[in-house]
């Protein structure tokens, strides 16, 4: 098979641009080096995004793909594959995008510690980029972990003054269901290898995908899969490591936590728990929607009263990924199309709200907003960004929020496992709650007159702060009003993922079915030798 | 002219305009104080739409016509276009919204001058006119929906202009908040639309209203309903209206009484042929139709400011229009939202001439030393300004005589034809339709008494102002006079476009003709059996008494307040007792809603939410950490802390467990 380094190059470019930083001595040409890697790396994904043809559907391996598959000895089937499909483009070029955005708005809001901290934010974004592009188990679970060491040391040294706490409560949360899973990869790959790879365990996605799970084993493994996922996601009520790690990371902390590796959780459900385990996926959606939407309220209400900006931006996104957890639970093309794209939205506009939440803390050191309050008048142009990410947070028609919460929830309502006509009415009104949360931080903020001298002199955008809003402000209106170019890049995979789950899932039961019926042939004939023998 | 090419500029114009004055004013702040720079480019960007859409309208075939651009949003079976659909009905509905909006603009020329905030004024109106495009034109309900969210955002951005001062950024909260519970039952319609008919778009969800189950079809239309409610501020979602008076005076007129609150309206009329197969829902439109009517006029006779006296006017007239729409006259609504936008408009683009002629005044007390403050928005301060603003005075009372209701002026024939339909409509055998036409009547009267009560506190009687022979208001400039003097002439002609049928022999009554489905039009109507020959006697009668009420109504108010000016809300107020005390605290809607909804939802949140996830949710979470940690005093060399270890630990791990399977 042909290979393709591009792939390779995207998810390996930012640590090749680490160890080079790790030479350097000067804080400058450190950073600089960060930002060139990240721009380059963005351009580099450029040509995945324009290699990707979604009318291609493959089989074994993805598009783009590049794999090494001599690293382990023919008994087991581990190997390097990585590559693109639909399921994760858009995810990659999130990853790739938010890199520079990261790098530049971290210039000066970093203060010590300069090149420790680019090098890791560097090996940060090869490991969410492999997470995303692998498509052996093994190696997903490799960079899945690999994340968490620079997350770690992100927040835990150029946090805020709880930092050591939320960064030990983060890692070890987070590694808590990530060990638990490891163990049902294994399982998995060992079960699976016996049934379609010849006895050789295998953790090859495209292997596992063929392998009909069966009856009894679904349910665990599909919870030990589900229950590290949720974490990361993360889904109530495992939420709180979020708050405490989002309030105490550095602003790019933030935007990483938010804009993208929560999204490792949601993807991480799309990527395996579906269509590893379609008969519990759909036989426990239900659940999983309920507390989707609990998350959705709950999340909302607790952030209207959060006296902090940051705080409360990290609790609206407990509340804005509950849609993408209902959207995937739904089985319905339209919702899993709509979480896929909400994943990049929430990326865009809560990425924003930490940026701009940032700024204002590097301007005048506090999060409370009742230390702010006016400051429309002082700082316009920062005003207009943070007034544009609100509408697009809070589903604004026109901005890309709302084309990803209408495709989830018009999906969800079609959807027969949690189509609940109250449960998705209770999940609508999050658009109400949205707008009172998010607009009860303007008024606090920015509106009504200047109460604190200090906010009088505040200084507005600087040209790097302008530069690193207007990309996402930009996207947020592109997606808004013409979302399609987007969503047909992902639709063939998502409608074809759709239709693989429902066949499993048929044939799952017809399994355990038959399985049912050759107990009761052999039951069923008991009494009546019993009756004969009277 | 190629219609696709009339409709692409018709709505890229004023997004244009909203993109170049918002952007320009934002980055570039030497360009702000070039106000005639925004005031040109603003106005021109609707006024050509207007002039486009003319010639849409006369050139139009009959036949309607669909413009798609590109697909919005596809996903599944869900497929969804930037479509625009010319046709009667929402033709009429741009021909309004570019030409009252056009005037509108060129009064703010005059109005906002001097406002550091001019050119984000501009920005902001043309995007209103942009997003109300798509809700008249769109061809589907998710674009209709771009457009409602999109008015609403303009509204929440207008109210709170000027927002350094709290009380305004608080009642563009309110706005929008309630017009998204408005929203979130427009959203769940179209979840039922879509899963019963697998499409948005017009041409499908109104081509068979029995392909819905009757249930189906009553919730679409009541939760449709229910989003008109919060756009079109009636009970139980009006209350956002009166406080959004906040926003600055041209505002009031464009959007919250020509153009955005007859959204609603418009939207029921978009799809009537649902509304009319689901007669209970009906009932409902027009109970609380009438019932928004009643309590919207007796608050409107205890207000002292003016343009208060305007909102809660406005909500009682879009009363009017559901009371119309619930008894299956969705032509008669709109025809009462076409006139309404005529002398609605005039009102508040004259009480906007009267705050800026009491803020000279103001202006003037305060450079002659005048200690106190007067508030020139109340009408008690005001009194004989006719004598200084002939025009905006002239123009103020020929629009007052028109929505009283006063003979061949416009108001005359909507709203009495919206009378007769209720009451032909209970004729028919629908009982509701007799209480709908009773509450009718007596808002009608109470309508003709609390405007010419509003015309004479502010325009007659004596200066009431402190200092009054030194210090003098002035008439406005003619970029504010002109567009009165044109809306007041409408709002005097504007009602011959619907002459009632025994007048006009069922002949001349022109919109009827032109929107309504027995004629091709896309707006349906009920069937209802025909009337014995005596019918014709009491249609006379009606308008007879119509003409009775609104003539007997300006006259009693002219005479109670000419003679004793402020002193008569004491009489009314004595005669009418606690009721009074009621309608002057507008029937405590507010303090209910905080009582019941606000403060709970915000306490019970702050107490209760809270703390459980910080001690419960998160305490558990803690809990089991402290108790690992209890544990692992004894493994303490196992927990460093340094997840360099654990890493190594994770590695390890995993090496002994392939180790196992591989060997084992």
């Amino acid at each position: 098979m042909e290979q393709s380094y591009l792939t390779s190059w995207v998810i390996f470019l930012p640590i090749v641009g680490a160890v080079v930083a790790m030479f350097l001595r000067s804080v400058n040409a450190v950073r600089w080096t960060a930002l060139i890697t990240t721009l380059g790396t963005f351009v580099l994904s450029i040509g995945l995004y324009l290699g990707f043809d979604p009318a291609i559907s493959t089989a074994s391996a993805p598009q783009l793909a590049h794999v090494i598959s001599d690293w382990f000895p023919e008994s087991i089937d581990i190997k390097y594959m990585v590559g693109i499909d639909g399921l994760n483009l858009l995810l990659v070029m999130l990853t790739t995008l938010l890199g520079p955005v990261v790098v530049a708005s971290s210039w000066l809001y970093i203060d010590k510690g300069h090149k420790a901290y680019y090098v890791l934010l560097l090996i940060l974004q090869t490991g969410i980029t492999g997470v995303f592009c692998s498509f052996d188990v093994i190696l997903f679970y490799i960079f899945f972990e690999l994340t968490l060491i620079p997350m770690y040391f992100i927040i835990g040294v150029w946090g805020g003054e709880d930092r050591i706490y939320a960064a030990v409560k983060f890692v070890l949360y987070t590694l808590v269901g990530s060990l638990l899973m490891l163990a049902a990869i294994l399982y998995l790959g060992y079960h699976a290898g016996e049934a379609v790879n010849a006895g050789v365990f295998t953790t090859d996605w495209y292997k596992l995908v063929t392998f009909n799970t069966p009856l009894e084993m679904q349910t665990w493994l599909f919870f030990l899969f589900a229950f590290s996922f949720a974490i990361k996601v993360p889904l109530f009520p495992l939420h709180t490591w979020l708050p405490d790690a989002h309030v105490q990371a550095p602003t790019g902390g933030s935007v990483i936590l938010a804009g993208v590796l929560l999204k490792m959780g949601t993807y991480g459900l799309v990527r395996f728990c579906l269509p590893f385990f379609p008969w519990a996926s759909t036989e426990y959606a239900m659940f999983f929607a309920i507390l989707a939407v609990v998350g959705i309220i709950y999340g909302a209400l607790v952030a209207r009263v959060q006296p902090d900006a940051k705080k409360l931006v990290a609790y609206s996104s407990v509340s804005h990924l509950g849609f993408v957890v209902l959207g995937i639970f739904a089985f319905t093309t339209e919702a899993l199309q709509g979480a896929m794209i909400q994943m990049v939205n929430h990326g865009l506009s809560t990425g924003a709200l930490f940026l701009l939440v940032g700024m204002l803390y590097e301007r005048r050191h506090t999060r409370l907003m009742e230390d702010y309050g006016g400051i429309a008048k002082v700082v316009p142009v920062l005003s207009f960004f943070m007034v544009f990410s609100v509408l697009a947070s809070a589903g604004l028609p026109g901005l890309n929020g709302f084309v990803g919460e209408f495709l989830i929830l018009v999906g969800s309502f079609n959807s027969e496992t949690v189509g609940h006509p109250l449960l998705i009415a209770l999940a609508t009104t999050g658009v109400i709650l949205a707008a009172v949360y998010l607009l009860w931080m303007l008024y606090r903020t920015f509106f009504g007159p200047i109460t604190v001298e200090e906010n009088r002199t505040m200084k507005d955008v600087n040209l790097r702060e302008f530069a690193l809003m207007a990309p996402l402000i930009i996207l947020m209106f592109v997606l808004g009003f013409a979302p399609n170019t987007f969503l047909a890049k992902s639709e063939p995979a998502t409608s074809h993922l759709l239709e693989v789950i429902e066949a499993k899932r048929l044939a799952t039961e017809a399994v355990a079915k038959e399985a049912e019926m050759l107990e009761r042939e052999q039951v069923v004939p008991q009494p009546l030798l019993v009756k004969s023998n009277r | 002219m190629n219609s696709d090419f009339l409709v692409q500029w018709i709505l890229l114009l004023p997004l244009a305009g909203a993109v170049l004055n918002g952007l320009g004013g934002l980055f570039l702040p030497a360009l702000r104080e070039r106000e005639s720079l925004f005031g040109i480019v603003g106005t021109a960007v609707v006024a050509i739409p207007f002039v486009l859409t003319l010639i849409l309208f006369l050139q139009y075939s009959g036949e309607a016509h669909v413009t798609t651009f590109y697909t919005w949003m596809a996903a599944g079976d869900l497929d969804v276009s930037f479509a625009y659909r010319i046709d009667e009905l929402s033709l009429i509905m741009t021909l309004v919204v570019t030409g009252v909006g056009a005037l509108i603009h060129l009064y703010s020329v005059g109005y906002m001058h001097g406002d550091p905030g001019y050119w984000r004024f501009f920005a902001y109106l043309n995007l209103f006119i942009f997003a109300m495009l798509n809700l008249v034109l769109g061809d589907n309900l998710p674009v209709l929906f771009l457009g409602w969210e999109g008015v609403g955002l303009c509204s929440y951005l207008l109210i709170g202009f000027w927002y350094t001062d709290l009380k305004n950024s608080a009642a563009a909260n309110k706005a929008f908040i309630v017009n998204r519970i408005g929203d979130f039952a427009f959203l769940m319609a179209m979840f039922v639309l879509f899963k019963e008919l697998g499409a948005l778009d017009f041409g499908t969800i109104l081509a068979d209203p029995q392909a819905l189950s009757q249930s189906n079809l009553n919730w679409v239309v009541l939760l449709l309903f229910i989003g008109a409610t919060g756009k079109s501020a009636q009970i139980p979602l009006f209350i956002w209206l009166p406080d959004a008076m906040a926003g600055p005076t041209p505002v009031s007129a464009l959007i919250h009484a020509a153009t955005m609150v007859t959204s609603g309206l418009y939207l029921l009329a978009r799809v009537s042929p649902l509304v009319l197969a689901a007669p209970q829902v009906m009932a409902v439109i027009a109970i609380i139709g009438a019932l928004t009517a009643i309590m919207a006029a007796t608050i409107a006779i205890t207000q002292n400011d003016i343009k208060r006296v305007l909102a809660y006017s406005t909500v009682s007239q879009l009363g009017f229009m559901f009371m119309a729409t619930g008894v299956g006259a969705f032509f008669v609504a709109i025809f009462h939202v076409f006139t309404h936008a005529f002398f609605k408009a005039c009102l508040f683009l004259g009480s906007g001439s009267v705050i800026h002629g009491m803020h000279h005044v103001e202006h003037e007390l305060h450079k002659k030393g005048h200690e106190g403050h007067i508030d020139p928005q109340d009408m008690r301060t005001m009194g004989n300004l006719r004598k200084y603003m002939p025009a905006t005075s002239t123009t103020y009372l020929l629009s007052t005589l028109a929505i009283a209701g006063i003979p061949l002026f416009s108001g005359f024939f909507s709203k009495d034809e919206i009378l007769f339909k209720a009451f032909e409509y209970g004729y028919s055998g629908n009982t509701y339709a007799w209480f709908v036409w009773i509450v009718g009547i007596i808002t009608a009267l109470l309508t003709a008494i609390y405007m010419v009560r509003s015309y004479v506190l502010t325009f007659r009687g004596k200066e009431r102002w402190p200092m009054a022979d030194e210090v003098q208001p002035h008439e406005s400039p003619w970029t504010m006079t002109v567009p009165l003097w044109i809306l007041s002439s409408l709002a005097v002609v504007g009602g011959f476009v619907g002459l009632p049928g025994v007048i006009a022999h069922g002949e001349w009554n022109w919109i009827h003709h032109w929107l309504g489905a027995p004629y091709g039009g896309p707006v349906a109507e009920p069937v209802l059996p025909a009337h014995g020959g005596g019918f014709l006697a009491i249609e006379w009668g009606l308008i007879l008494l119509g003409s009775a009420i609104a003539i007997g109504g300006v006259w009693f108010g002219w005479r109670a307040y000419d003679r004793h000016g402020l002193d008569y809300d004491r009489k009314i107020s004595e005669a009418t007792g606690r009721l009074y005390g009621l309608w002057r605290g507008k029937y405590y809607w507010d303090e209910i809603y905080d009582r019941l909804v606000v403060q709970p939802l915000i306490r019970g949140s702050e107490k209760l939410l809270a703390p459980f996830d910080e001690y419960v949710v998160d305490g558990i979470v803690n809990g089991v950490g402290h108790v690992t940690r209890g544990a692992g005093q004894v493994l303490r060399y196992l927990q460093t802390g340094r997840v360099q270890n654990y890493a190594l630990a994770i590695v390890f791990g995993v090496a002994v467990v392939l180790g196992i399977i591989l060997f084992g």
